[in-house]
């Protein structure tokens, strides 16, 4: 017995060792690319940055947020975030409750979550994509960004399975006083939901917020680049001269502290919301995947 | 008829915006799948376009690159899958044995935190600490080891997105293995205990039986991804240099579809993955509901 729990504790041992250093290589390279954002440029040359700045200086974010292209580019993914979670989410919340419903009350549910879930299974790939929201004259409009991906069915899903797991009996007290469904849905379902609500916002944001295919392909105009598309043309593929600027800005914004405060830029809505929401989408995926 | 629109109005009126924005941004763009069978012009649209029939797929299996894409596509995602799997579990496991609740929570914040990252940023991070000049190869060259052409050699190129996609996404995937973990009934182990099973016999014949449901859920929901290896990822990484072991279909289409122009040929890969991906993902859903009574709603 002794020997056993002699062993476990050396296991344990080894097994917190492991995972803090596990953990610590998750945050790594980010921390690597913050410690050259706030680096002298001479020590960025010199290859000397580990994880703490040298040199410490803030010149490279005085030079990114003296940019007009950069600034923006990050106005406009803060328009596609607010206005496509809000979109999104809307959405996603009006029809999930209806498909939450049994298909007694609901006859023909059935046929509308065949219709949405039948677009998980198949798509029209690329091309004629792009060609559609060209055909609409979207091109070069915040919409090109917000509607074509508005409607996630699998948070719908998520969604409808939260529904689902609320007490009947709130609907059915609700019904009987003489409200209707809209108003089920608004003032009671709506204001029980918010953990499943407050996740999938989340999802909905982080997704806007790190898309940057659509911005390059349904932006013909560089001015109409959200944030991402930006760092995607500048700091990734290096294609200064898209962007429209003059020699002096490329060679400027292009130095290596710049890069990584651009792209630090980029990550710190996401550092800064999601630590609060946590404790929410823990819960929330948990509520819709693992059901018994 | 008339009963059933005063009961169910309200269900169609809250279900319409998302129906349309599906039918538009979903459907219509199923039925722009003709343009793989026509010699597809802009100007002529898909009502005046030629037809050639089947000559873009017949071109997609001749063309010695596009059987390329095909492999490079099945070898990286498998091995992005199988460990992608293996590594989750593994640490939803160790994880489960830290039994300091802030330990592990700060655990869990740091290792869920690269999921939320996008790839172009990380892309941006990786070309940077990965260049001959970045902190990993002054590491490697610390060691008296020469340096590695990370994103410049095809092999390494494919060991990269690999390792790096992994990394990104290992604790995130964790947290269904975990939810699964602490869900299972304490008596269990206490029983176990007292039958005199050690904590690894624990491990073996309660903690395992117990999560491997949602294990099999896993493995075979995610055959159905089969031929996605990573789109953001890779064109977010890779340069001409290593195209031959990198480029995957859904690069592939991108580059050649839309920025050569060869909107038909495009149009063909994709329908191509399009349909295929069908397949496994049909298999997928049916196999785990049979080995598992998995169903998605």
């Amino acid at each position: 017995m002794r020997q056993r729990s002699a062993s476990y504790a050396t296991f344990t041992m080894f097994n917190y060792a492991f995972l803090t250093v596990l953990a610590i290589v998750c945050v790594l390279p980010i921390l690597h690319m913050f410690a050259v954002s706030f680096s002298s440029r001479a020590a960025a040359t010199a290859n000397i940055i580990n994880f703490w700045p040298v040199g410490w200086t803030t010149e490279a974010y005085s030079t990114t947020l003296g940019n007009d292209s950069f600034l923006q580019s990050l106005w406009i993914a803060v328009e596609r975030t607010v206005a496509g979670t809000a979109l999104s989410m809307l959405l996603v919340v009006m029809a999930a409750y209806s498909l939450s419903k049994t298909s007694l009350k609901f006859p023909g549910r059935s046929t509308y979550t065949w219709f949405f879930v039948f677009t998980m299974l198949f798509n029209g790939g690329l091309i004629p994509s792009y060609f559609l929201v060209n055909k609409l004259y979207l091109m070069d409009t915040l919409w090109a960004l917000i509607l074509p991906t508005a409607v996630n069915v699998w948070n719908m899903i998520l969604m409808l399975n939260f529904f689902r797991s609320l007490p009947q009996e709130l609907e059915d007290a609700a019904l009987i006083d003489g409200a209707g469904h809209f108003t089920v849905l608004w003032r009671v379902f709506f204001p029980i939901s918010m953990p499943a609500i407050a996740t999938l916002s989340l999802f909905a944001m982080v997704f806007h917020w790190n898309s940057w295919f659509d911005g390059v392909i349904y932006m013909n105009n560089k001015d109409n680049y959200p944030l991402a598309s930006f760092l995607h043309a500048m700091v990734v593929s290096n294609n200064l001269t898209q962007l429209g600027m003059s020699a002096q800005d490329v060679a400027n914004i292009s130095n290596r502290t710049v890069k990584a405060a651009q792209l630090f830029i980029g990550t710190v809505p996401i550092l800064f919301a999601y630590p609060f929401l946590q404790k929410y989408f823990v819960k929330g995926i948990v509520l819709g995947s693992v059901k018994e | 008829m008339r009963r059933y629109w005063t009961n169910t109005w309200q269900f169609h009126v809250l279900l319409l915006p998302a129906a349309l924005g599906i039918l538009i941004f979903n459907y219509i763009p199923m039925f722009g799948v003709v343009m793989a069978f026509q010699d597809y012009q802009p100007w002529l649209g898909i009502s005046h376009s030629e037809w050639v029939g089947l000559d873009h797929f017949r071109y997609l299996f001749s063309y010695p690159d596009s059987k390329q894409v095909i492999i490079n596509t099945l070898v990286i995602a498998t091995l992005k899958l199988s460990f992608g799997l293996i590594v989750p579990l593994v640490f939803a496991l160790l994880l489960n044995e830290v039994r300091l609740m802030p330990a592990k929570r700060v655990i869990q914040t740091m290792v869920y935190l690269p999921h939320f990252v996008s790839w172009v940023v990380l892309g941006g991070i990786l070309i940077d600490i990965l260049s001959t000049d970045g902190i990993v190869n002054r590491l490697i060259r610390a060691f008296g080891q020469e340096s590695i052409f990370f994103l410049g050699n095809g092999d390494w190129f494919r060991f990269t997105l690999i390792v790096s996609d992994v990394w990104k996404e290992f604790g995130f995937s964790a947290i269904i293995f975990l939810a699964a973990l602490t869900s299972i009934n304490p008596s269990l182990y206490e029983a176990a205990e007292i039958d005199g099973a050690s904590k690894w016999k624990q491990v073996l014949y309660v903690t395992m039986p117990s999560i491997l449901p949602i294990v099999i859920v896993v493995a075979t929901l995610s055959l159905g991804r089969i031929l996605d290896a990573g789109f953001d990822q890779i064109l977010n990484l890779y340069n001409p240099l290593v195209y031959n072991k990198g480029d995957i279909i859904d690069t592939f289409v991108y580059r050649v579809g839309l920025t050569k122009g060869e909107f038909s040929f495009g149009t063909a890969v994709g329908l191509f993955k399009s349909v295929v991906g069908l397949v496994f993902i049909v298999i997928s859903y049916r196999m785990a509901y049979k080995l598992a009574n998995y169903r998605i709603f």
